[in-house]
Order: structure tokens, then sequence, then C-alpha cells
């Protein structure tokens, strides 16, 4: 397919990969954001084509994997009611709860449905009149828009049968976060080039500065990536702490300001709790109050929980890229895709499904990773 | 989540609510919301995620990436 080809091409990534190795001198530790990215590293061994000083760690960039578990029993408490439809991205579905995941309760005669598109669930709820239809929203600003637009066509056709479980969250926060814990090892930050295609990147240009850190916009494919790390590694090397753009043919500086402008207009930004991580200061969405009436979570009525998750899984270490997946005790025995004891091992976009579909593990590259001291 | 993919426009109903348009991703064509890419034309490139478009192709930009790769390959042959 045109565009997408030309970046897997094996001769562009084998010249990138040259200059990379060209131009290190010393080892450096680069963090891709998103979990998209994350899955090509992996998928095409990507850490194989860099020197040996490049060490790649991942980011919590996988909107299911931090969803809390406290909002996915909401879902399957919502779901269970007989009257209910309830729809998603066919990535939360299998994403555990505390008891089950959302697939269950399908398979215990639940009415769940998997979307291609948020308007989908505005077409559902127009066409089942009788049934109260719920759309569990999750995702980055790459597709907080989307559920915007969703639910102004609600509030345009005066549906009172459609509402959303909001878990909607932003990048830039869990960025800081990251940055300002005494345990980050990141020296330089690949930021995911779809948010940014949404969001622009001006909102990076004080994170880079304040933390002296290179961010390059980045996007999905393998040449991408090469190149997204050719232009940080060299800001490292001299010394630069700049905000680049490698992902120009879908980023501009300002981002898609329509959508901007849409999300503004339905959502406000909220606190928000992160599965593995804890909570991160405004770092959520949730509906304004004159869409208030959209909001699932007033409409139904359901009980809290308090959850506890698997103590053998470390997924919150591994969002916030302090371990790598196969240093999991629990990798690939107690945990699998089958049987997934933390939400990375499900998702499409989660690091530990990346490691166990892939599997590619380098035992010394793992020990470099451990070993390896941040700048500070 | 964030999975998206370039694919060519082929038809735009500006007259739907919100905008629709088919669009072609080798050859595959679906139906795209394109309320969010106003300027959108017959025969760009756009990049959807979850039936959304979310940008137009800069195609400029992206002939020039792929420009410079091929003369960085011919200079180191």
């Amino acid at each position: 397919m045109r565009y997408i080809d030309e970046y897997r091409n094996g001769q562009y990534a084998r010249t990138i990969a040259g200059r990379i190795r060209a131009t290190v001198t010393h080892p450096w530790t680069l963090m891709e954001i998103c979990g998209g990215q994350t899955h090509t590293i992996v998928k095409y061994g990507i850490e194989e084509l860099l020197p040996e000083n490049i060490t790649l760690i991942h980011g919590p960039g996988c909107p299911v994997c931090v969803t809390p578990t406290e909002l996915i029993d909401k879902a399957i408490g919502i779901a269970s009611q007989s009257d209910v439809i309830l729809a998603s991205f066919g990535d939360m579905l299998r994403v555990p709860g505390s008891s089950k995941d959302l697939l269950t309760v399908k398979a215990e005669g639940g009415n769940v449905r998997i979307l291609y598109s948020p308007l989908d669930a505005v077409a559902i709820a127009r066409h089942n009149p009788g049934k109260e239809v719920v759309f569990f929203a999750v995702g980055f600003e790459t597709t907080a828009p989307t559920t915007a637009l969703a639910v102004r066509e609600a509030a345009r056709l005066r549906l009172r049968n459609f509402s959303i479980i909001c878990s909607h969250v932003l990048v830039p926060p869990a960025v800081l976060a990251l940055l300002s814990s005494p345990h980050s090892r990141i020296q330089g930050l690949l930021a995911a080039g779809h948010v940014c295609t949404v969001m622009g990147y001006e909102e990076y240009v004080p994170i880079a500065t304040t933390y002296r850190i290179p961010i390059v916009v980045t996007g999905f494919e393998p040449v991408d990536i090469l190149q997204g790390v050719y232009m940080t590694v060299k800001q490292l090397e001299e010394g630069r702490s700049e905000v680049e753009n490698q992902y120009a043919r879908s980023v501009q500086r300002e981002g898609n300001v329509s959508a901007q402008k849409l999300m503004q207009a339905v959502f406000d930004v909220t606190d928000r709790k992160w599965r593995g991580i804890g909570m991160i200061p405004n770092s959520g969405l949730m509906l304004k109050n004159e869409f208030a009436e959209f909001d699932a979570e007033l409409r139904f009525d359901t009980a809290r929980t308090t959850v506890e998750e698997s103590p053998l899984c470390i997924a919150g270490e591994i969002l916030q890229g302090m371990r790598k997946p196969p240093e999991c005790p629990a990798f690939g025995s107690q945990c699998t895709p089958e049987r997934p004891l933390g939400a990375p091992m499900v998702s499409s976009e989660g690091a530990c499904a990346a490691y166990y579909r892939y599997g590619t593990v380098k035992p010394e590259r793992k020990e470099a990773g451990l070993l390896q001291e941040g700048r500070g | 989540m964030c999975l998206a993919l370039p694919g060519k426009v082929m038809t735009i109903d500006r007259l739907s609510k919100p905008t629709m348009g088919k669009v072609s991703f080798g050859g595959i064509r679906k139906d795209i919301c394109l309320e969010y890419v106003p300027d959108v034309k017959i025969g760009d490139y756009i990049i959807a995620h979850v039936g959304f478009a979310i940008s137009t192709m800069d195609e400029e930009e992206a002939n020039k990436t792929l420009e410079l790769f091929d003369e960085i390959n011919r200079t180191e042959d």
C-alpha cells in the first residue's frame, strides 16, 4: 500500500541504522511512548539493527492497559443489565476486570458489541430505541475527537438512549509523571505520531526544555522509528534538547485544530487514575456539564469496587518503562494472551503481548538495560 | 488504539451529517468520517483512525523524506 510499503523498505532501514551507528559515541536510553510503536519495534526486530549502547524502553502508550480495573468492573456491571447494549473497541473487551472481562459477559448472554467507529454506537442507539446503548470510550488524544463527534451527533439527534463511559487519557501529563520520577532512565523521547497529529507538538516544547531531553515526534513504520531514533540520538550527541518532527507527512506543529475544538467543546480535563501507575493530575477527559446527560456513570447506578491486582503482575513497572516483559516471572507461564494476569498481555498495543507474539528476547540486552543508569 | 492507516479519498458526501466519504485502503473501500479534514479533496490521501480521517497526508513531505533516503543510498553505495 502506498505510503506504507516505502516506510517498511529494508534498504532504507539499514541505511538509517548505519547512520545511527556512525553517530553514537555514548550509551543512550530512549523511550517510545506509544504501544503501537512498541509493536513495530519488537515485530521488525529494530533493536537488532541498533548499536548495543542504544536501549529502547517502552512507555505507557496503551490506553486499554491503563484503564482502571474499577472502570472495567463498572462497564461489566452495566453490560450485565438486560436492557443494555454495551459497545467498545475489540481490545477493551478482552482486558480483565477484577473477576472477568466483557467478552465473558457476552458469552453469558450480555449484549456486548465490537465497534469499528464510535459513530457505529450512535447508529446502534438510533436503531434500538428500546435499549440503552453505552459506548465504553477509551483512547488517547488520537481517539478522543472521534468520541466527541459521536456525543455531538447524539445531542444533535436528541438520542435519549445513548451514553458513554469516558476513559480518555492524555499523554503529556503521563510523560511529565514519568520524567519527574526518581527512577526515570529516559534520556530521549519518541513522541506518539498520531496523538501529535491531533494535538500538534507545542505542548512538548516546555517538557523538552525543563527536563533537557530531546523529543522527536515519530511515526509507526519501521523506517519512521529508525529515523526518529536517529534524530533523537543526533540531538543527544550534539547536546541539544529540542522538539523535532520526524512524522511531518501527518503532523503539523499546531495539530488538527478542528478536532481540538470539538474535543474542547465536549470534554473538560480531570485527574485520572492510570492502572498500574496511579493518579496523574489533569491526565483524563470527562464530559462537560452540558453533556452530562450522556454520562453513563451518572445514568447507571453501579457499585463501587475496590480492586487488588495480581501480586505476580508487574504491569505498572512495565508501563513506566522500568522493566521489560521477559523480566516478569509470570511472563509466558502464568500469564499468556489466553490467560492474562494484566492488560499489557492482551492489548494489541501492550508491551507483553508484543514480546509474547514476536518472541524476541536477547538476555544480554536485558541485563544491559537493567544495569544502565539514567542521566538524571 | 492509536493505529491509523493512509488511504485515498474516492468520494466525498458534504451533504451528510457529519461529512462522510469512501476511502480506499489498498483497494478496500471504507466509509470514513471526513469532518476533521474540512479542506480534503478527492484523490487526497488521508490518515484514518477508528473510521475518522485525522489528517490529510502531506504528500510533498512524504516524498521529500523518501527522496532523501534515496539520495543517502546513492551517495553511500
